[in-house]
Formats: structure tokens, C-alpha cells, sequence
């Protein structure tokens, strides 16, 4: 089963796309990278995943699988050898438990802190560097969060790494000081001269000028105005 | 029950945080019992909560906390796959890892899509609300799609052949809570006659033993879930103020705290 073809719909600039890249080019999976574009959104797509319409979707023989990280434990129970999730189950439930956090309490506030202005912006940031402390206790004394090799935390965390410092600069605000995170700050480092990751990733330009592009659009947005609403603190 | 607070004193033991009301309590608690896992429960004070809680659950300071050999683990379906992880009998996911991922595609879909948008029509009202309510009806139309789809008179559950799995646990909570958030909320997604195999299945569903046996009383439930909403809406504060007043005023050297603003501060601490 593990030999049929694999094949990736992906979008370039796409985080949790990028999830399923490095967990694949990790394990050493060949696979056919399908580019989609999300604003014109392929009959392919909407076919594969007709409840969401979103990238990432894995397409693996007959099978589809959609949402990064479905599709990362997905790979990860398919192709066993250089296993992302820790192999006791009290440590994969931490893995699974900080990704959750980080998901629904820092990248969140974090897109809110790129798109907002002014006060909103502000509480935005507060609020999102206040759950990076707690990120920043869980990868104290560590090389990386999955230990001595990148694992499924890291994986799922990976958009701090390389994604935050181009949100950071399109949105003129800061989230990692290095003085307040430096064991975040470290993991970032160590994370990017990963030769997969390294050699893995959208070229930075393109993606400052995406992010500019997208600012007008989402900020004046109803969906936006309802993410403030629901997840930032008054 | 006798406790430090230190999370290191539950060594040998499964102990379930919970809280009577609380769905994400239940899925946890369905999943020890399918699995005839011994646990002690303990019910939390949302507006006192316990050293214990706020030491094994700091991040969130929520329940379901499932602590197991002095190790505290938070959020239901978190708690969930740890439980089939840990315990090999009576599994809960599939073993198939396609199938598994299907079952968490699912579990992400309804939490998503029909727990957090019901969680959201509830705490609102007016055109917000609407909005919310036509997101899950648009939502419960997939749901019944899928039950459509896998279900029928020899596969009852979604869990297949083995009888109930992840994903019945994750939408079981429907099965009780929608029609009481319903009347609290005032609106209405559960539609017998356009869902009718979601509706065999949430009655299927409440049939199992061990739901069956747990399942709070629908009124004692509406009373919560009222309160909740008005909570969460503004409305309840000038009340609790107006009957503090008048108790006050009919007896000023009262110091009782009225006791509905314990419900108050439950409700929005855990909203």
C-alpha cells in the first residue's frame, strides 16, 4: 500500500501545505506536487475536498486525505521509519495537545496581529505573545521539540519559524523579542538549517509581496471582523 | 477526597476532572466506560476551582482533565486518543491508518463546523446568531449526508462493524445537549424529517448502556444552558445586582452571596 503513487494539491505560500511537504521530504516519499490557486480553485480540488475546498489535500493511490495535520499522522502511521509522533503515548498526547494550543491560541492571534491596526493590533499582540511564553516553556532546553530530531510539534510549528518574521514585517509588529523567547528564538534557528526544511521553503520576497497584496482584502472583511470577535480578549 | 493539590500524589490511579454539564466531560467518561477503564470521577467547582485543576490543567484551566499515573492530559479528544493508545481493548479508532485519518477528518469537521458554531449560536443573538445558525444547518446537511452514506439497519454507529467509535463519541453530545440548546438559544437545526438518519442515529446512540446511564436530566440542563446565555449576552448582571439589592435591603447584615452569580461566574469562566 505504501508504494502507490502520492501526490500533494498544495498552494505556495500555504503553511499547512508545507507541513505535508516536510513531513514527506522527511521520510523520503516521492510524491507530484500539484500547484492549485485558491482564488481560482481547480475542478480537482473542489472535487477532492468538497467540505472544505482547501489545500492541503493528499492523494495517495485511491485515497484522499485533507487538513494538514490529518494528513501528517496520516503519513506518519502509513511510512513508520523516522516516526514525527513520539512513540509513548503520554508524549504524543503532548505533542497533540501543543499543537491544538498553538493553532487555536497563538496562529490565530497571530493573524489578527498581521491584519489589524492600531488598538486592535495591539491587544493582538499582547495576547499572542502571552501564549508564545507558554510555547517558550515547552521548548526550554530543547534542541527542537521533538528532541534530538524534528518531530510532528515541530512540524505543526514550523510557520513560526520562517512564516512570523515575514507576518511580523508586513504587519510592522513584533512577537518574538529574542531576549524575552530565546529558547523559541534558538528552535527557530535550529528548525531552518535543517537541510530538509532549509531547502524546503517559499522564497521570502514573493511572500512579503503576497501578504501586502492580501492586507486590503482580509482586513475589511466580515470573516476577519468575526475571528476579532471570537477569539480576541476584550 | 483528601489531595495535596500536587499532581504527583495520583500515581497508579485514572481520575476524571469533570463537570455534570459538560459535553466534552461525557465523550471522555463514554470512552472509559466503553473500555471498562476503573476511574475515579471528580466533580469540579467551576467558580472554586481545585489546586488540583489549576495544577494539572494551567494552560487552560478547564475540564475534561484525565490524570493517569500523576500524568494530567487536557482536551477531550486529546484525552481520547490517549485513552485507545493506552488501553488496546475495545478499540475506539479504527486501525486502518486511511481509516483513521477519516475518522479524524470527521471528529476536526464536527468540532468545527457543528460544536463550535452551536457553542456560538448560543452566546448570541440577532443577525449574528442567524448567521450562525445558517452555518450549522448548512453543516448538520453534511452530517446527515455522511450518516446517509455509512449507516444503516446492520451498521448503527459510525464506528462500523465494531458498533460505536471516535466519531460517535465526538458528535454524541448532539444527542442530548442539541435540543436543549435549542430551546435556550431559540432556534431550531434539528429537523427529523430532513435529517432522518442523523435522527436513528442520535437515537441509537442514546440507547447505549453506558450513555444512557449518563445522561443529564434535559431540565436541570436548560436551567445551565439559560443562564449561560444570558450570562454571555450581558442580561444576567443587572439581575443578579437587582436581587442583591432587594436581599440586601431586606437583610442588611447579610453577607450571602446570592446564589445565582455562582452559576454567573461558572458560566462565563467556562464559555
Amino acid at each position: 500500500m505504501a508504494e502507490q503513487k502520492v501526490k500533494l494539491l498544495g498552494f505556495w505560500v500555504s503553511p499547512f501545505v508545507y507541513r505535508v511537504i516536510w513531513a514527506l521530504k522527511l521520510k523520503g516519499i516521492d510524491y507530484e506536487h500539484i500547484e492549485e490557486d485558491i482564488f481560482n480553485k481547480s475542478p480537482l480540488l473542489l472535487q477532492l475536498n468538497p467540505i472544505h475546498k482547501k489545500v492541503p489535500v493528499l492523494i495517495h493511490g485511491d485515497k484522499v486525505i485533507c487538513e494538514s495535520y490529518v494528513i501528517v499522522q496520516y503519513i506518519d502511521e502509513t511510512w513508520p521509519h523516522c516516526p514525527l509522533l513520539p512513540q509513548h503515548p503520554y508524549e504524543r498526547a503532548m505533542a497533540r495537545f501543543w499543537a491544538d494550543f498553538a493553532e487555536t491560541k497563538l496562529l490565530i492571534t497571530i493573524a489578527i496581529a498581521l491584519w489589524a491596526r492600531g488598538e486592535v493590533q495591539e491587544r493582538a499582540v499582547k495576547q499572542a505573545m502571552e501564549a508564545m511564553e507558554k510555547i517558550e516553556g515547552v521548548v526550554k532546553g530543547k534542541k527542537l521539540f521533538g528532541g534530538e530530531s524534528i518531530g510532528y510539534l515541530d512540524i505543526c510549528l514550523g510557520w513560526m519559524s520562517y512564516w512570523l518574521p515575514v507576518w511580523e514585517e508586513v504587519g510592522g509588529m513584533q512577537i518574538i523579542d529574542p531576549i524575552k523567547f530565546p529558547a523559541t528564538s534558538s528552535w527557530m534557528n535550529t528548525f531552518l538549517h535543517h537541510p530538509v526544511i532549509g531547502d524546503n521553503l517559499p522564497a521570502r520576497d514573493a511572500m512579503i509581496e503576497y501578504f501586502q497584496k492580501r492586507s486590503k482584502d482580509i482586513s475589511e472583511s466580515d470573516w476577519f471582523e468575526g475571528i476579532i470577535r471570537l477569539h480576541l480578549q476584550p | 477526597m483528601a489531595s495535596t493539590g500536587s499532581v504527583a500524589d495520583q500515581e497508579g490511579q485514572v481520575m476524571l476532572l469533570g463537570f455534570w454539564f459538560s459535553p466534552f466531560v461525557k465523550r471522555v467518561e463514554w470512552a472509559l466506560k466503553f473500555k471498562g477503564i476503573e476511574y475515579d470521577y471528580v466533580e469540579e467547582d467551576l467558580t472554586n476551582k481545585s489546586t488540583l485543576l489549576l495544577n494539572s490543567n494551567p494552560i487552560h484551566k478547564k475540564v475534561p482533565v484525565l490524570i493517569h499515573n500523576g500524568n494530567p492530559i487536557a482536551e477531550s479528544l486529546v484525552i481520547i486518543e490517549y485513552i485507545d493508545e493506552t488501553w488496546k481493548k475495545n478499540p475506539i479508532l479504527p486501525q486502518d491508518p486511511y481509516d483513521r485519518a477519516m475518522a479524524r477528518f470527521w471528529a476536526n469537521f464536527i468540532e468545527q463546523k457543528v460544536t463550535e458554531s452551536t457553542r456560538e449560536a448560543l452566546v448570541s443573538q440577532g443577525e449574528q446568531q442567524e448567521k450562525k445558525v445558517k452555518e450549522l444547518k448548512e453543516a448538520m446537511e453534511v452530517v446527515e449526508g455522511e450518516a446517509k452514506a455509512k449507516l444503516n439497519d446492520k451498521t448503527l454507529f459510525f464506528g462500523g462493524g465494531n458498533g460505536v467509535g471516535y466519531v460517535d463519541f465526538v458528535l454524541g453530545w448532539t444527542c442530548n445537549w442539541m435540543e436543549t440548546i435549542e430551546e435556550v438559544g431559540g432556534f431550531k437545526v434539528l429537523d427529523p424529517a430532513n435529517q432522518p438518519h442523523f435522527h436513528k442515529w442520535m437515537a441509537n446512540f442514546r440507547e447505549v448502556s453506558f450513555v444512557k446511564a449518563t445522561l443529564a436530566p434535559k431540565e436541570k440542563l436548560v436551567e445551565y444552558f439559560r443562564i449561560v446565555r444570558q450570562a454571555r449576552l450581558g442580561l444576567l448582571l443587572p439581575y443578579i445586582r437587582e436581587s442583591s439589592a432587594k436581599a440586601r435591603s431586606r437583610n442588611p447584615e447579610s453577607k450571602q452571596h446570592h446564589p445565582e452569580s455562582k452559576n454567573y461566574h461558572a458560566c462565563v469562566v467556562v464559555c
